[in-house]
Order: structure tokens, then sequence, then C-alpha cells
């Protein structure tokens, strides 16, 4: 790593540091329904959707009736996403004329975007119309953010109300997610891009006649409006199959960067908005601290990793970044971007469950893509997805303070909230699901000699493209190393079915408990409480992380990244 | 002495005789339907079973080497459980001896029953609730009652240990008496209040022995922590199989086994009920009886503690402790007169004068012989004594002034002003006086047993709020409540107020612990989460209760939170110590089993174990031995120290978080060294 890169994450450090406060403070009055500026403009345009779909803006709901606004809402959305794709061809708004979605990739799709996913078998400027990717993905980068985002505030709710069984309306967390924060950020994001370079535009593509003599079709479309809620929403899915990598996406080092910023901001926002809503800020600077702990841990060591070369290129070949080498370990970059900054880069889209990616992960080092699958592995808390990332790390908060709370002799509480035998099942629950259904769809996966043959390589990288491509699905995250062929109809199907469990089957029981919290008193805070505002307890939360989780997929990080490193360096 | 009493040395003291009859405990209880009960252990027991079934299958195509490894690793998963079983025996073992104790003194008994007028005997079993039955002086109780008729001296050591008989009679909080216990003088008549089979004696034996032990709510939620962990793993070594098959390194059954059973917090899941039952003995060995665990964890929980002020904060009794010469008096005149007058005083106030002006002031104590005792009597509220032509009175105040004032005796002018500061110092002002003057003022104020305010601190380090309960004025109460040291006070309360106080603690979110023997304060104790009653109480305060202190001694409720605490401290910190432990068995045993596949896997070998087979065998084997390494950890309790949170968190989890990270690394490499040598390879 160079003066340079460092240079580079610290900037980015800094833009984080100086918006995440203003952000969470903001995003927390925006739940609380504090009355500020933005009422203005917001109010009107959500009192027709709240008169449109007959919401009561003042009815509360319990835990069961938020969890099955929640299902109800996204299986709808799979549904009419699904029947889009499908009839695509003989809709409008289709200058390419592309025919339906076949039904596997539909489906797989469908799921993929409802599910904050946004994992593509497929490239976007080939199968999807316009309508599709407007009317469709789109909406659901927006509204599948705003369901995590709202699950997370929900859980809130539950840590800071006392005896209540209420945790507040979905369908108004849900539209105020998306009138009043993720709606503002993205038109202002989508401008920013577009003044630096990013498409924006309705028209058909350009056919082009290169020196060379070739026909090249520019592709177009509303890029730049779909890139900024791409990131901001933690989605990933983008409008071109070389994502971020893209020069329509992701023009130039300015963007790059400012994508980045836009990945993360959301997600270490709403640890703020958490303090804010408890009221006690330091409760959310100790999550902000544990999340911030493992993405810059993840980011230097990615980024510290690609500015090693690999091996088997020989002694010749200079692959570190010099005055004479320019940009040092190219492999799978962008020269637009570097080695580094694309690996900070990819780093904190595995690490916000988003699928965007400006470089190619299946050709970084064997650890540098290890570091990446790692980031997924430990349940996308670092920061997370915006929402499930906060909902995810308070979850282990609540494990982490069961741990160390018995070690100083109370029944183990958090914020005030016992967390006893109830809370412990549905904590189970969550710490269970995940890796079980990326195991045994990786095990499945690989004992089948159909789905082995999707594999573009075998052996330690091949075992690493499959389990990637499970981890990353059932974390919801969308990244891919590439590498593996997903549109078949097992794997369109299978992974489908991650996505579906690994989303769905966290938010219930999160619901669960944010009800389960909420109709429990609060015990005062004394000297004998467990205190979990403090640095100790951050790196307590990292350690349980990092142990409870991380460990569990040790044995399959070392047949893959870990083998695969020792083999080449051997 | 006691059953209870023998057995009382604090850690762990088992005798041989203990260790045999656990040893074989361990082996009954492997049978899976006892071994359900822990659900870590019963899926070590399946899947060494699984194991060793895989093993013998492929032990004729197997070489020696494998077949050593396979049959060696086997054994040592069965050991595994075993010792599991040991320990869980053994902690058992000590509540056993002291129920075969208990199980002597409810010899059955002969009863007279009063029944339709006529007098039967009949045998204690045969008792129902209602009986009257007339015991007198060296007979044995025959069971559970409360005295409706008569006094007695009763030796209750049976039960408490101690030896000291104590007076029951009938009316009052001293009426109830317990089955087994031997009446030494006297007679009364008892009415039975609790069928045989459900007496106290019943209860004990029961709770001592762990016969009715239930899991506590912490110990629920521990349990579905670990079984999620462990399940967690199953999915981990199931796919793994699969996943290695893909990577050309397909593992035998006996290695993922092996594998799987150090990943699962055994050590925890081993040593856990062990735990329960060694936190219910320590109370036990402090002669307290929680009628159920559920009620030990709450006492670690208590963030309020109602004390009895009387007994509990201060002895029981007000004791002098200064001399106030009034006038002319010198304060050796006034402490001779002091000392005159109370000579003869058998009040505990009396005798405190004594006690004072002896240890204090040197005076000829000789009294003159013509000495003529004055008794207190209501209608002069005063004592004293004639002696040598002088007459010397002590007494209240009011009644002193009154008298001198009658005789014409000197009224010093400051007697008002003393008197009136003592009491708002909490005392209690005791005017001398004589025929010629008023020689001063004796101040008895309730004395604050030494330590108090040190123990009151170190609650507050705990987070916990200490309420002083008084039937005194607000005044006297502040006072006191000043010098013990505690939180908040109670002044005149009523039962009610001592009932509002506990429900508004916990509207507030507090757990309250308090202790009570009176039949008034049975609503209280019931209200109450930890309510400790006296064993010298009424049954309607035993039952209210959910613990009784054999000792009646109300100070201990403080040892019970720190029994509490400790429970659940030393389960969280082996908790956390069996899951650190897991990165040095990943360690250990990962690059083992893809050795043979991936030789360059031997850089992650940091131990330098010597080969795949003793890897693995070595981390199994640990994996067992630290069971038995901890049992005298999980008998005794953590250590624990009255400080604050931050600081109990931050020292377990230096010496069982990082401590369990570092330990396996060192105790594996040291097995291997150990297994090699005796040539696993």
């Amino acid at each position: 790593m160079t003066t340079n890169d460092l240079v580079h994450f610290l900037v980015l450090v800094a833009a984080l540091a100086l918006t995440v406060p203003l952000l969470g403070r903001y995003m927390a009055r925006v739940y609380e329904g504090t009355p500020q500026w933005i009422d203005r403009l917001a109010l009107p345009l959500e009192r027709v959707v709240y008169r449109l779909t007959g919401v009561d803006e003042s009815a509360e709901q319990t835990w069961r009736g938020y969890a099955t606004g929640v299902l109800a809402f996204s299986g709808i959305s799979i549904v009419v996403l699904y029947a889009i794709e499908r009839l695509q061809g003989h809709l409008p708004l289709n200058p390419g004329h592309v025919p339906g979605v076949l039904a596997p990739l539909s489906w797989n799709t469908a799921v993929s975007f409802v599910t904050n996913t946004n994992w593509q078998n497929y490239s976007g400027e080939t199968t999807m119309s316009l309508l599709t990717q407007m009317v469709g993905l789109t909406v659901q980068n927006f509204v599948s953010a705003a369901v995590g985002i709202s699950v997370a505030v929900a859980l809130i709710r539950g840590l800071a109300r006392a005896r209540t069984r209420t945790l507040g309306n979905f369908w108004v967390d849900l539209t105020r997610t998306v009138t009043r924060v993720l709606l503002p950020l993205a038109a202002v994001a989508a401008v920013i891009l577009a003044l630096n370079g990013v498409i924006q535009d309705l028209g058909a593509p350009t056919v082009i006649h290169t020196l060379s003599g070739a026909h090249q079709t520019l592709p177009s479309g509303a890029v730049a409006t779909q890139e900024a809620i791409k990131e901001l929403g933690t989605n990933g899915g983008g409008p071109f199959n070389a994502n971020s990598a893209h020069p329509f996406e992701n023009p130039t080092a300015f963007t790059n960067l400012f994508e980045t910023w836009l990945l993360l901001v959301i997600p270490f926002a709403l640890a703020w908005t958490f303090g804010a809503m408890v009221r006690n800020r330091r409760q959310g600077l100790a999550i902000l601290a544990a999340m911030t702990i493992l993405w810059a841990g993840s980011a230097l060591s990615a980024m510290a990793l690609e500015a090693h070369g690999n091996p088997l290129l020989g002694p010749g070949v200079t692959q570190r970044a010099s005055a004479t080498v320019v940009g040092g370990n190219l492999t799978g970059k962008e020269l637009r971007f570097g080695a580094a900054p694309s690996a900070l880069f990819n780093a904190s889209a595995t690490a916000t469950s988003t699928g965007s990616t400006d470089s190619t992960s299946d050709s970084y080092t064997s650890l540098g893509g290890g570091v990446l699958l790692v980031n997924m592995m430990l349940g996308e808390v670092s920061p997370g997805g915006v929402g499930s990332g906060l909902y995810g790390m308070l979850i282990l908060a609540m494990l982490s303070v069961f741990i160390a709370g018995l070690m100083v002799g109370r029944t183990p509480e958090y914020l005030g909230k016992k967390v006893q035998a109830a809370e412990m099942k549905l904590v189970a629950v969550y710490i269970l699901l995940v890796p079980f259904v990326a195991l045994v769809a990786t095990a499945l996966a690989l004992s089948l000699p159909s789905a082995r043959a999707a594999l573009t390589n075998h052996g330690a990288h091949g075992l690493t493209e499959m389990l990637y491509a499970f981890v990353s699905t059932s974390n919801n995250n969308g990244s891919a190393f590439a590498g593996l062929n997903g549109n078949t109809t097992f794997l369109n199907t299978l992974l489908g079915v991650c996505m579906l469990l690994g989303r769905f089957g966290l938010i219930v029981p999160t619901l669960a408990i944010a009800g389960s919290l909420g109709r429990k008193g609060r015990v005062p805070d004394s000297a004998g409480t467990l205190p979990t505002d403090t640095p100790l307890f951050a790196t307590l939360l990292v350690g349980v992380t990092v142990i409870v989780v991380g460990l569990t997929y040790f044995p399959v990080l070392t047949l893959g990244p870990l083998v695969e490193h020792l083999v080449t360096h051997a | 002495m006691s059953p209870l009493a023998t057995p009382r040395v604090a850690g762990l003291s088992v005798d041989g005789d203990q260790v045999r009859r656990a040893l074989r405990d361990a082996v009954v209880k492997l049978h899976p339907r006892t071994l359900v009960a822990n659900p870590i252990m019963f899926i070590v027991e399946v899947t060494s079973v699984l194991a060793g079934v895989f093993w013998i299958k492929g032990a004729a195509t197997s070489s020696v080497a494998t077949n050593v490894f396979a049959g060696a690793t086997v054994a040592w998963l069965v050991v595994t459980v075993l010792f599991a079983n040991f320990a869980e025996a053994i902690a058992e073992g000590r509540g056993k001896a002291q129920a075969d104790a208990l199980r002597r003194t409810r010899a059955d008994t002969v009863a007279r029953v009063h029944r339709d007028g006529a007098v039967l005997s009949l045998p204690s079993s045969d008792l129902r609730v209602g009986d009257l039955c007339e015991v007198v002086a060296g007979e044995v109780i025959p069971g559970d009652g409360e005295i409706v008729e008569g006094i007695a001296t009763v030796d209750e050591s049976a039960i408490t240990g101690e030896s000291a008989p104590v007076i029951r009679e009938s009316g009052g909080d001293r009426s109830a008496v317990t089955g087994g216990t031997r009446v030494l003088s006297d007679r009364i008549v008892i009415r039975i209040t609790a069928n045989p089979g459900e007496t106290f004696l019943d209860r004990m034996i029961s709770l001592v022995e762990g016969a009715s032990r239930q899991k506590t709510p912490n110990e629920i939620a521990l349990d579905i922590l670990l079984a999620g962990l462990a399940l967690v793993f199953v999915v981990v070594i199931v796919t793994l199989q699969p996943i290695a098959g893909y990577a050309r390194a397909p593992q035998s059954i006996v290695v993922l086994v092996a594998l799987f059973v150090c990943l699962i917090p055994t050590t925890i899941g081993a040593l856990l009920s062990a735990i329960g039952i060694a936190g219910m003995d320590r109370l036990v060995q402090r002669n307290v009886l929680a009628m159920s665990g559920r009620a030990v964890e709450a006492a670690g929980d208590c963030s309020t503690l109602l004390l009895d002020k009387t007994g509990t904060i201060t002895f029981g009794n007000r004791r002098a402790v200064d001399l106030i010469p009034l006038g002319s008096a010198t304060v050796e005149a006034l402490a001779e007169a002091a000392l005159w007058s109370s000579l003869a005083d058998e009040t505990p106030e009396g005798r405190s004068i004594v006690e004072l002006v002896r240890a204090i002031y040197v005076i000829d104590e000789a009294v003159p012989r013509d000495a003529t005792l004055i008794p207190f009597s209501a209608q002069t509220r005063m004592s004293g004594v004639d002696v040598a032509g002088r007459q010397i009175r002590k007494g209240a105040g009011s009644a002193i002034a009154s008298w001198a004032t009658s005789i014409g005796a000197v009224i010093p002018p400051d007697l008002t002003a003393v008197t009136n500061r003592i009491g708002s110092e909490g005392g209690t002002p005791l005017v001398v006086a004589d025929a010629t003057a008023v020689l001063g003022v004796v101040h008895l104020k309730d004395v604050v047993k030494p330590g108090m305010a040190e123990r009151f601190a170190q609650l507050r380090a705990m987070g916990i709020r200490t309420v002083m309960i008084t039937g005194d004025n607000p005044l006297t109460a502040a006072a006191i409540a000043r010098e013990a040291g505690v939180d908040d006070f109670l002044a005149e309360a009523t039962p009610e107020d001592k009932m509002n106080l506990i429900k508004s603690e916990q509207a507030g979110g507090h757990l309250v612990a308090m202790t009570g023997d009176g039949t008034n304060d049975a609503p209280a104790l019931a209200q109450a989460d930890v309510g400790v009653a006296m064993n010298s109480g009424t049954q309607a305060a035993k039952e209210a209760g959910n613990m009784v202190d054999l000792d009646s001694d109300p100070t201990k409720l403080i040892d019970i939170v720190e029994i509490g605490k400790q429970l659940l401290i030393t389960r969280g910190s082996l908790t956390t110590f069996s899951i650190t432990n897991d990165i040095a068995k990943f360690f250990a045993i990962v690059p083992a089993m893809f050795a043979t596949t991936y030789p360059q896997l031997r850089t992650l070998n940091v131990m330098r174990l010597a080969s795949p087979h003793s890897a693995i065998l070595s981390a199994v084997i640990f994996n067992a031995l630290v069971i038995v390494a901890l049992i005298p950890l999980a008998l005794r309790g953590v250590r624990f120290r009255a400080t604050g949170a931050s600081s109990i968190l931050r020292r377990n989890l230096l010496v069982y978080g990082v401590g369990g990270a570092v330990v396996p690394f060192l105790g594996i490499k040291l097995i291997d060294v150990v297994v090699t040598a005796l040539g696993v390879h």
C-alpha cells in the first residue's frame, strides 16, 4: 500500500466521520416523528400514499402486525416483479426489444431484488427492458432497502420503549424511509454522479463504428439515478454487467470514492440513529465502533493484500506499485481506480451487503478474495446492509451481553432489557440460520456434478467460487465472485431459496425479539450493570462476531482461500 | 453436630467414599435416558457411539496406526462424557451425604394425638394436618406444627446445627416447631401444619439431594445458546464432508466426530449442572435453604436490599457509649453513680453501662454493703439504688426532672439541650441524678455492628441499594442510617409501608430482597423477589419466603446475594472459556485433517504438533481433561469480588476469555508431546 492509498482511505473515513452523525440524527427525527424542515416536502406526498393505500398513519402495530406487513409487502413485490420480467416483451418501454425472462431467472431476480440482495444471474443491458429496470428493479432498490431500515427501526423501538406491545407502523416507516431518507439522498447523489460523468438518458443504445472497423454498441439508460440508489440502498444490482467497473456507472476516481461513501453512509449512520433513539449516544457509539473496527480491519487488509501480486508470475515481474511500476498489482482491477481503491470499494461492498463491484473479485489474490468472503460470513454487520447491518449487530450485541453478562453476576440485560430464554431462542435461530443455509447449499451444489459444471475453475479456487455464491446470497449481499455461471435452473432456484431464507428467516426472529423486548420493563442502570457503551464492550462485540460467527466457516475457508494461498506461495 | 454442619468446609472437600460413589454414578449416568437432560453431553455420547461403530467397521482394513488413533479417540470421547457425569455426580454426592444424615433424624416417632376427645398413639407417618399432638420433655416433635398450648425449650440442632436450645411458645412469632427436633423441657401441644412427606425436613432432604432441582431461568437460556452452538457445528461438520470431498480431502467419521466434539461447548456443557448444584450447596453450607434455584439466581440480580435495623444493622439493644457530666459534677462522680445504679440492672442497657464504665473509667466498683436496689417501675419510670445515704436514680429525662424538682435537687440549665442533642443524633439520653443534683447524662444508642459500613459500600459498588427498615422515628432513623452507611431508610415502618416500598421498587424495575420472621412479614416476604425467612420465625413467614435461614441471621442476606452472583459468574466465565477454547482446537485439528491432501497446510500447524493423528487426539484429550481440571472451580465457584460490573467484566474476560484462548494452545502441545512419546503417529 502506498501513501496515496492510505490518504484515499483516510479521506473516506473523514467524509464518513463528518456525515454519519448528521444523517444519524436526521434519521432519528424521521422515525420519532419529530417535526422538521422536510415535512413541508414529504408530508403532502406521504398523505397521498396513505390515502391511496388506506394506511392509518397513527395506528401502531404489534411485532406480528409489523412482520405480517413486511412479509405481505415483500411477497406481493416478488409476484409483481416476477410478472413484469416474464411479460416485459409485451410491455412498453422496451427499446431494445428484449423478450420475456425465463421462469428460473425471473424467480431468482425477483427474489434477489426484493431481498435487497441484488444477485444478478444476467447482464442488465441485454436481458432487462427499460420498464423492468425502472419500474421493477429500481423501485425494489428503494423499497427493499426501506424494508430493511424499517425492521431495524422496529428493533430500536423495542429496545427504546418499555411495557408496550407496539413497535410502530411498518407502512409508515416504509413510506417515510423512501420519502425522507432514500429519495432525497439518492436525488442529490444522482446529480453529483451525473455531473461527474455517469450517463443519464432514456434513449436507445448507440451503435458506433470503431477505428479498427468493428461495430460497438454503446448502452444508454437512466444510469445515474439507478447508480445512486444502487449504492445508497446497499443493493448492488447495476444496470450493466460490469457493474461499477463500467465507465458509464463509475467513470472516475472521484465517483469511485463517492460511491464507496454512498455504500457506507446509511449503515453507519443507523448506529448513530440507534444511539439517538435510545437516548444514549454512547450506546450507539459502541455499536458504531465495533462496526468500524471490523470494516476498517477488512478494508485495510484487502488493500494491503491486493498490493501483492500473484507469485506464479515469477520473480521477473514486479507487481508492487512504485515510481516505475504505476498501479502495481492491477490484475482484475480498473486502471482508472488502481489496486487499493478497488480493494477498498469491494471490501466496503461486501461489508455492507452491497453486490456492487468495481473490480473482479475472482482475480484478487487468494487471501484478498478471502477477506471479501469473510466480510459476508460475519453476517453482514460491518456495517452491513441498510437496516440489516444494524439489526444483525444488535442481535450480536445481545449474544455478547448474554455471554459476558453472566460473567458479572446478573441476569444479562441490554439497555435495561433482560435477555432471557425467549430472546436467546430467537438469537440462536438468527445465528444458526445463515451458516445453515449457506453451508448446506454449498455442500449440495458441490456434490452435484451438474452444479459443479457451472464452475470455470476447479480445486480450491472453484470451491471458493461456489462457496462465495452461496455465502453472498444467504447473507443477502449479492456480490459475485465471478467464475460461476449461476444462470442454470438448479442454481437460479437454489440461490433464490437461499436469498429468501437469509432475508425473512432473519427478519421474523428479529421482529419477534423486538416485540419481546418492547413488552419488558426496564431495569435501571447501576454499578452492577454490565456497561455496553464502553470500548471494552465494543471489543467484546468484535470478538464474539469473529469467534462465534466467523469461526464457523474456518474449515471451509481453509479448503478455499487458505489452501489456495498456501499452495501458490509454497 | 448437625448433618448440615458436618461438611461445612469451604471449597472442595470430598472424601474417598464420595469419589468412589461419584465414579460409579458417572457410569450409571451414561444411560441415554438420564443423559438426555444434558443436550450437549447427550450429543457427545451419540456421536462417539457413531464414531465407535465406524471405527470397528473399518478396523479390519485400516493400518495399525490408524486403528490405534481411532480407538484412542473414541475412548477419549467416551471419557469426555464420563468426566461430565463425574462432575455432576461429585456435586450431587455432597448433597447426598447431607441428605442421608438428615434422613436418619426423620426416623419414625410415636405421636400422642388428640382425636375425638381421646388420645391415640400413632406413628408420625400417620399424622394429618390439623392433628393436635402432645409432646413432653425428652420427646422428638413428630411433625411440623404450631404450638397452640404451652412453652418449651427445644433442641433444633438437628436442623440448624446450633447446639443452644431455643424457646418456643404458643402465640406470637416463635410458635413454629419443626418435626425431628427435640423438646428439652416442659410440655407443649402442637397443631400439625404439614402432612408427612411434605414437612420441612422432607423438603430439606430433597433440596440438598437435588432431587427437586429444576433448571433456573438463566440456565435454560444458556442451555438454548449451547444447543444453538452445537447445532451450528452439526451443520458445519455434516456439510464439511461433501465440501472436503470436492477438495479431494474426505475425512473419516472418527475425525469428523472428534472435530465436532472439540468445537461444541463441551466444557460448560459438562459442568453446567455441577455449577448449579454446587451453588445451592454453598447456600446449604451457610445454613440457608433455598426453595428453588430461581430464588438463588434472583438473589444475584437483586438491586435493592431491605434490611431490618434491629439485629441486622445494629445489635439488638441500645448500648451506653458516652457519659456527659452536667453542672458541677465530675465525670468520675457521674460514672460512679451510673455504675452503682446499674450493677443490679439486668437489662441489656444496664449491663452496657457497667461495661462502659469498667472499660473507660477507673472506679472502685465495690458497692457499699447496705445498698438497696430500687427496681424500675412503670409509675416512676426510674430505677436506681439507695446507698450510703445517697439516693441515686436513673431514667428518662422527664421522669428524673420531675423527681429532682420534687426533692429540690439542682437541675443544670443545659440538661434539656444535652438530651435534645442526643435525641437528634438518634440516641437515647438516660439521666442520672442523686438527691442533690442531676449529675449528667448517659448516652445510649443503637450500636451499628462493626464492618457494616464497609459491607454497604461494597454493595453500593456492586450496584445494590440498601434500605434500612425501622420502627424508629425519622430523626433517629436518619442518624443510624447515616452512621451505618445505608443508602436510604424507611422510618416508623408498618408492614403496609414495607409492602408499598417493595412494590414501588419493583415497579421501578428493581429486584428486592428482604428478610423477615413475623407473620405480619409474610405478605412482604411473598412479594419480594427474594424473601429470606428466619428459621426462628413463624410458619407463615417460612411459607411465604423462598429461602429459610436456619441460623436466623438477617445479615446473611448479603452472603446470599454474593452466592447468587457467584453462581452466574461461574457459568458465564466457563461459557466464555469454552467458546474461546475453539480457536486453538481449530488450529490443532483443521490443518491436521487436510494435511494429507494439502501438505502446505503445515504452516497453520502453529503448535508444531507431531502428526495429524497426534494433533487430533491431543485436542480430544485436552477437551476431556479440561473438564476434570475445572471441576474444583465449578464446585467452588469463580472468586467473587464485591466491585462494579466493569472491573469484574474486565478481569473475567482477561482470565477466562483471553486465558481460554491461550491455555489450550499450551495444553494441546503438551499432550501432543506425551501422546507422541506413547507411540501415536
